[in-house]
């Protein structure tokens, strides 16, 4: 078994070795089959960082009338965090509101000695709810709108920037499917080019296929380095593609972080490097493995 | 040891009915050479694809040694093929192994360990007359030395029986009487060998076993025979 084995694992090394050049053309198109894959990792992570950002910035508050008790700004608070499609309730009360105003115009002279001068403070408490999904911010203002509590609020952000929120929710949403449809058809033409590719490189051996069923090879013997040959083209193109993968992204990342500051792709890819690699070549090898069997399968009934 | 039991071959192509074989019986024994005659189309390569189970009978039985070939279930033809050793006319030696390498690999799959292998190989090189060209690849060898790899090759396991299928038609006369004598050689250890060629001048020298097939039919089988066809 272990003969058998190690001599497969020959054979596969040999052919590999031996067909370089044609080694090389099914290595280069599976490198780039597993440059899609990984760009695809890269594009997602890219995506859902922006989108993660998008989505950071829409807020709608709700701006409480200026005599509100404090205690039943938090009892509505209570109420809008059991909404099922909210997800952070944030409550800034007159003083904290008041705070931040300060501290944004601090460098204004006009404006610091305006609210000096100003006996009570003019800002009224409110609460900015953040929701679950872009989509659903029409909903919790249909709610807001709709209760007995409507009276004490003064304004609701949402309906002023309808439009706006309205839209970046469909660009979110267009985003995440476009991601997806893009993830499955490019994956699916890494797989069928790398399948046609190992399945010609099979092709030019199928003479050789039969001349060892003739002297009487068992299967295993004869898929087996096939096989192993699958999995060396797997190893060689996810190192390759993870080289080549390393280089864009170290030259791509600070042009990347223009776009979006909060991105630092490199600090991922750093982070995520053996997890990446790990990705790169489960799927070179199952690419590798999967189509060789499939090649191989038509040349062995004869 | 081989027993065809009135076997026929028939090919169907573009509607039309070919016997390659047609109701051919006979019988061969362990240790004998025989020659299987006949022109091109007779049904030479047929005989041999059915022994190795590469073609099944459209009628008939196929006997080698207890194994009925005929009902062998594809998983197990790898073993019987390890039984026959087969020779071709186009050598089919694995162009990307080396000589060493091509005979090595009956040894191989056969799981034999490899202190016996590198003992082996190099002997059977040696007796074939190459122990100075095996780590040759076959594009770098003559007519004459690719058709002795592919004897080595055969013989390594030691089968019962080498079955040459016109080892002889690609080869000069001085290469094509090597491998003659090569195969009595073998036959004179103990290996039972069935030579296929529709060489009458070979035929003639040998003076041994001859089955003339001719049409598909077995029209003359004879102790010392030799080559009656035009």
């Amino acid at each position: 078994m272990i003969t058998s084995l190690s001599r497969i694992i020959k054979f596969g090394w040999q052919n590999f070795w031996r067909n370089k050049w044609l080694a090389a053309a099914t290595i280069i198109i599976m490198v780039m089959s597993l440059l899609v894959f990984e760009s695809l990792i890269l594009f997602s992570v890219v995506t859902k960082t922006a989108i993660d950002i998008l989505k950071e910035k829409i807020d709608i508050s709700v701006y409480f009338k200026p005599a509100t008790p404090e205690q039943e700004i938090l009892n509505i608070k209570k109420i809008i965090e059991n909404f099922e499609e909210v997800e952070i309730v944030e409550y800034i009360s007159k003083e904290r509101a008041l705070a931040v105003f300060k501290e944004k115009h601090q460098d204004d002279p006009t404006i610091k000695q305006a609210i000096e001068e100003l006996e009570e403070n003019p800002l009224s408490a409110l609460i900015n709810i953040k929701a679950k999904d872009p989509q659903q911010y029409s909903v919790i203002a249909d709610k807001l709108d709709n209760n007995e509590w409507r009276p004490l609020i003064q304004k609701v952000t949402y309906r002023q920037n309808q439009v706006v929120i309205d839209r970046l929710g469909k660009i979110i949403d267009l985003g995440n499917k476009a991601g997806l449809i893009i993830t499955i058809v490019l994956a699916l033409v890494a797989i069928v080019v790398t399948f046609n590719t190992v399945g010609l490189a099979i092709y030019s051996n199928r003479d050789e296929i039969g001349i060892m069923r003739l002297v009487g090879a068992p299967n295993a013997f004869i898929t087996g380095p096939y096989m192993v040959e699958g999995i060396i083209y797997g190893i060689i193109g996810a190192v390759v593609s993870m080289l080549i993968i390393w280089g864009v992204v170290a030259w791509g990342a600070p042009y990347l972080r223009f776009f979006l500051s909060e991105l630092d792709l490199t600090a991922y890819f750093q982070k995520n490097f053996w997890a990446l690699f790990g990705y790169q070549l489960l799927f070179g090898i199952l690419l590798g493995v999967i189509s060789s069997n499939f090649a191989i399968r038509k040349y062995l009934s004869i | 040891m081989i027993h065809f039991v009135n076997v026929s071959k028939i090919y169907n192509t573009n509607g039309s009915n070919t016997a390659a074989l047609d109701s051919v019986d006979f019988k061969i024994d362990a240790k004998e050479f025989v020659v299987l005659v006949g022109k091109s189309g007779a049904g030479k390569s047929t005989f041999v694809k059915m022994l190795i189970g590469e073609e099944r009978p459209t009628r008939g039985r196929i006997i080698f040694g207890n194994i009925e070939v005929n009902r062998l279930p594809p998983r197990e033809l790898p073993a019987l093929r390890r039984e026959i050793g087969v020779i071709f006319q186009d050598f089919r030696l694995l162009p990307k192994k080396t000589a060493y390498e091509n005979v090595a690999f009956a040894m191989e799959v056969e799981g034999r360990p490899q202190k016996e292998i590198d003992e082996v190989v190099p002997q059977v090189l040696d007796m074939v007359g190459l122990a100075d060209r095996a780590q040759n690849f076959p594009h770098e060898l003559s007519g004459g030395e690719k058709q002795r790899v592919a004897i080595a090759r055969a013989m390594i396991n030691h089968p019962a029986v080498i079955v040459a299928d016109e080892p002889t038609g690609n080869l000069d006369p001085f290469n094509t009487w090597e491998i003659v004598k090569l195969l009595l050689k073998i036959n004179e250890l103990g290996t039972t060998i069935v030579l296929a060629t529709h060489s009458k001048e070979i035929v003639n020298t040998l003076g041994k076993r001859v089955i003339t097939l001719d049409n598909g039919r077995l029209v003359k089988d004879e102790a010392k025979g030799r080559y009656i066809l035009a």
